[in-house]
């Protein structure tokens, strides 16, 4: 008989989470990044409700400083047709002009990203929001539930967390109150690759190497992606040979020296890898404990 | 894939063990390898401190308050492994529990010149409690009791007793030096009386894992309607397999249907095996909803409403038995109280101890009783229909985790003897149909009055009839209660059992009690089949009925020597839809007794 392998078992886990998430909640969302576990979330969700299509919408909160590329991609996911496609930029942030290159990470991803994405859930009064993150990404998540309870002004406790034993998730929520619901919290970055080659799931280019215009700036290789992009004195655009490990807004998401250009080529990469995934990640620089302060305000 | 958890008191060397053993699997970064080593030399060291890995990869500073399971993913060419960080101190017992849910596998950690320590039982208690069948035992710390094969002896012997009495089936025991490396990642050769596979070794090759269960059971999760022409129930199959073309049952209710299709993950399957996540669709039309269970038609899982099982207590307040909970068992969630507490247990000494209630991090045994029957396994059997959680209504806290042991009232509930000659046999042999009235109303107010009246005329056109009086039931079945609520509770419950049994047996049952309680009134209606219950509620204002005072009790209750006497210092929670309002003060006995007739002509024809 055949015997599950590892994959088929975190698979099997996800779709289980999704299907806790349609049966229990009344206005449940999938937060859709663009990203490579946002794509792997998305082909999951369409296995959770096989043969129909998902019976929730994707809502990806445009911060406008996305790669071209991204946006190219949510586009076509979107034509696909089986799943309504919710896009949400914050128009305050909009108008003050808010800016990644002239306001800096911190501010940006506040406004852009944590606000914006409160107001669009509580415009749409979604009571579950699904999202990809891992909890190897990063020491805060590691220690978050898959269900991960928000009060009403979408504050996470780190210590009032519901304890979760075996697969029984606790999804009790009083009217305002939402949950986030991290299907993929016990994959891996390499599981995620292995599992995008085995089901051949299309993703971003960016991913792969190729030559690409790029600058050196404290340390990164920032991607000029379009003529927003202002260069600090004696900065010059080179011509690089990178891919992306994560992605996020384009100036904020430094690129890896990469020969990477295939699929088993980054699984090869990867596990010969010798730092860790998220190093990339500018926002997550800014102080010890930033990740665990911007999930209390509401950021994923 | 293997899911372990470390568990040891914090001074035994576990995030030591835990560092150096993600280093030995080469699975730290040279981001964190340089930060370690920045980090030990700031200690002091030159050495790289391994305890620094895992408390580097834990919050800080949340450490002190920190009572959570971190899960940390590593793998070998050989396995993927998850482990779960558990905190060694006492307090933290939900932790252990949490972390033991998940886990195949425990690590244990003993410091080898403190021996076996009361940590070290109640860590394996948990463990085992929590269906862990299998431990590492490692003995850490032997560079200080110079690597003495007598020492380590010493310590393997009696934890293997130990852990084989709290029912753990196997222990693989291995001597280490969790800084050094010795048998971490690599066989120690400074420990040549040791021949067995160092720690990465052993978690590569051992065959753990909680046994999958046999017996097919699949917990209905989301009902896919999408539209009319598709509709299937999705569920993770808990136990055994199934096939297209087998035949099910679908529990509680025990229905039967034949699989006609079962839609995988990409395709059709032609078989669904434990741990799959698939979807079901069966070839009638069921009414089959989230929390049944489709099980085996072979093998039936048992149906029970009232269980004995062991409860860890996480709540901030204490358990109270008789309090309503919400349990989720599975797919299921149900209303459910503890209604005795047996003992709870000493976890140091596993010794029971006397209680009345479970505060934060006890295990108790306890008796706990559902609101309507649920399909379930013992936890020993089946973790999915064995494991449930508790919620508190008011905060929707997760508050308890409980492991099912058996049900109670087996007989009633597992398998309900069948009996040749029922109900509809029985009413056919007395030529009536058969029916429970149930008196209502403040003491006083003519409810056995009138009751004996319709009894008296009932009889008289030969009916098969009997009267359940409240007063005349306490001189025997109800002569232990009171009057406090509980007792009341307990009063009308034993009251609507017997009534049933009565029109079971075919009669025509007229009760009368006081019963205050709407609750319990509901309860009572809920234990007959539709048109079967006709509430009548006998409504005599308060002042008549101390008028009347029959039994002299108002006037014994306003000197205040009786206390909870309903209408004076005990509400009575009037019905809002009785079958039958009999207004007292207009009519004589005679005439509201005809009333009753009236209304039960149509119903007993």
């Amino acid at each position: 008989m055949h015997r599950p392998s590892h994959l088929d078992d975190l698979e099997a886990e996800s779709i289980q989470i999704l299907r806790e998430v349609f049966a229990c909640f009344r206005r449940p969302v999938m937060l859709y990044s663009i990203g490579k576990d946002s794509t792997v979330l998305l082909h999951l969700l369409r296995k959770a409700s096989r043969p129909a299509p998902p019976p929730l919408p994707l809502l990806h909160v445009d911060t406008t400083w996305k790669f071209r590329d991204m946006i190219a991609f949510r586009d076509r996911v979107a034509a696909q047709g089986d799943i309504e496609m919710l896009v949400h930029v914050n128009q305050e942030g909009v108008r003050q002009g808010i800016s990644p290159l002239t306001h800096g990470a911190a501010v940006h991803t506040d406004i852009m990203k944590t606000q914006a994405l409160r107001q669009a859930l509580d415009r749409h009064r979604f009571d579950a929001a699904i999202g990809g993150a891992r909890r190897d990404e990063e020491k805060s998540r590691a220690k978050e539930r898959i269900f991960s309870f928000r009060t009403a002004q979408h504050r996470w406790d780190p210590k009032q967390q519901r304890p979760e034993l075996w697969h029984t998730w606790n999804t009790q929520i009083r009217q305002g109150e939402s949950v986030r619901v991290f299907p993929l919290s016990n994959w891996t970055e390499l599981d995620v690759w292995e599992y995008i080659r085995r089901e051949r799931i299309e993703v971003v280019p960016l991913y792969f190497a190729r030559e690409r215009p790029v600058v050196e700036r404290d340390g990164a290789l920032i991607m000029v992606d379009d003529e927003r992009f202002v260069l600090r004195e004696g900065e010059r655009i080179q011509q690089r040979r990178v891919r992306f490990r994560t992605l996020g807004c384009y100036p904020l998401t430094g690129a890896i020296a990469s020969q990477a250009d295939s699929l088993d080529a980054i699984i090869e990469e990867m596990r010969a890898s010798r730092s860790s995934e998220r190093q990339g990640r500018i926002i997550d620089h800014d102080g010890a404990s930033s990740m665990e302060k911007k999930k209390q305000e509401g950021y994923f | 894939m293997l899911r372990f958890i470390t568990c040891g008191s914090v001074d035994d060397g576990k995030s030591t063990l835990l560092g150096r053993l993600l280093y030995d699997a080469g699975m730290l970064a040279d981001d964190q390898l340089d930060a370690l080593r920045r980090d030990s030399r700031k200690r002091g060291g030159e050495a790289l401190d391994f305890a620094l890995v895992t408390d580097g990869l834990d919050a800080e500073r949340e450490q002190g308050i920190t009572i959570d399971v971190a899960w940390r993913y590593f793998h070998t060419a050989r396995r993927s492994f998850i482990v779960g960080d558990c905190p060694g101190h006492e307090q933290y017992t939900r932790n252990m529990a949490t972390g033991a849910s998940q886990a195949d596998l425990a690590v244990v950690l003993v410091d080898a010149r403190k021996g076996l320590l009361p940590q070290t039982r109640r860590h394996t208690y948990i463990c085992a409690l929590l269906g862990i069948r299998r431990i590492v035992l490692a003995v850490n710390k032997m560079d200080l009791v110079g690597l003495d094969a007598d020492v380590y002896a010493s310590i393997v012997e009696p934890y293997r007793a130990l852990a084989a009495s709290m029912g753990v089936e196997a222990v693989d025991a291995l001597p280490v030096v969790a800084p050094d490396g010795d048998n971490v990642g690599l066989r120690s050769t400074r420990m040549p009386w040791y021949q067995g596979p160092g720690l990465l070794e052993l978690l590569e090759t051992l065959e753990a894992g909680v046994a999958s269960p046999e017996r097919f059971r699949l917990p209905v999760q989301w009902v896919n309607r999408p539209d009319q022409h598709f509709r299937g129930y999705a569920g993770t199959v808990c136990g055994g397999r199934v096939e297209v073309g087998e035949e099910v049952l679908v529990q509680p209710g025990g229905q039967r249907a034949r699989v006609e299709r079962i839609v995988g993950p990409s395709t059709d399957l032609a078989q669904a095996v434990t741990g799959q996540a698939v979807t079901l669709c069966l070839d009638r039309e069921l009414d089959i909803s989230r929390g049944d269970v489709i099980a085996a038609v072979a093998q039936p899982a048992a149906v029970a409403d009232q269980f004995g099982c062991h409860l860890v207590w996480f709540g901030d307040q204490p358990l109270l038995p008789g309090r309503g909970y919400l349990l989720q068992l599975g797919t299921a969630t149900v209303n459910a109280r503890v209604t005795a507490i047996k003992h709870k247990i000493d976890v140091n000494t596993q010794a029971p101890l006397a209680a009345r209630r479970l505060e934060l991090n006890d295990v108790g045994y306890c008796n706990i009783d559902l609101d309507r029957p649920l399909p379930f396994e013992r936890y020993a059997d089946n973790r999915t229909l064995g494991g449930f959680v508790l919620i508190d209504r008011q905060s929707n806290a997760t508050v308890a985790c409980g492991m099912l042991d058996f049900a109670l009232r087996r007989a009633a509930n597992i398998h309900w003897q069948h009996t040749d000659v029922d109900k509809a046999t029985r009413a056919q042999a007395k030529g009536q149909q058969p029916l429970c009235v149930w008196f209502t109303g403040l003491s006083g107010a003519g409810k056995s009055t009138i009751a004996n009246l319709v009894e008296r005329k009932l009889a008289a056109q030969g009916f098969h009839t009997y009267l359940l009086d409240g007063d005349n039931l306490r001189h025997g079945l109800n002569v232990d209660l009171g009057f406090t609520a509980e007792a009341r509770v307990e009063n009308v419950r034993r009251v609507a059992e017997v009534a049933h049994l009565m029109v079971d047996a075919g009669l025509v049952v007229l009760v009368c009690v006081i019963s205050p309680f709407a609750g319990e009134r509901a309860f009572a209606r809920g234990r007959f089949a539709e048109g079967e219950f006709v509430e009548v509620f006998v409504d005599t204002p308060l002042a008549e009925c101390e008028r009347r005072d029959p039994k002299g009790l108002y006037a014994k209750a306003r000197a205040g020597r009786i206390s909870n006497f309903t209408g004076i210092d005990s509400p009575y929670e009037p019905p809002a839809s009785a079958e039958l309002h009999l207004h007292t003060g207009e009519q004589r006995a005679e005439q509201l007794a005809e009333q009753v007739l009236d209304y039960l002509r149509d119903r007993l024809a």
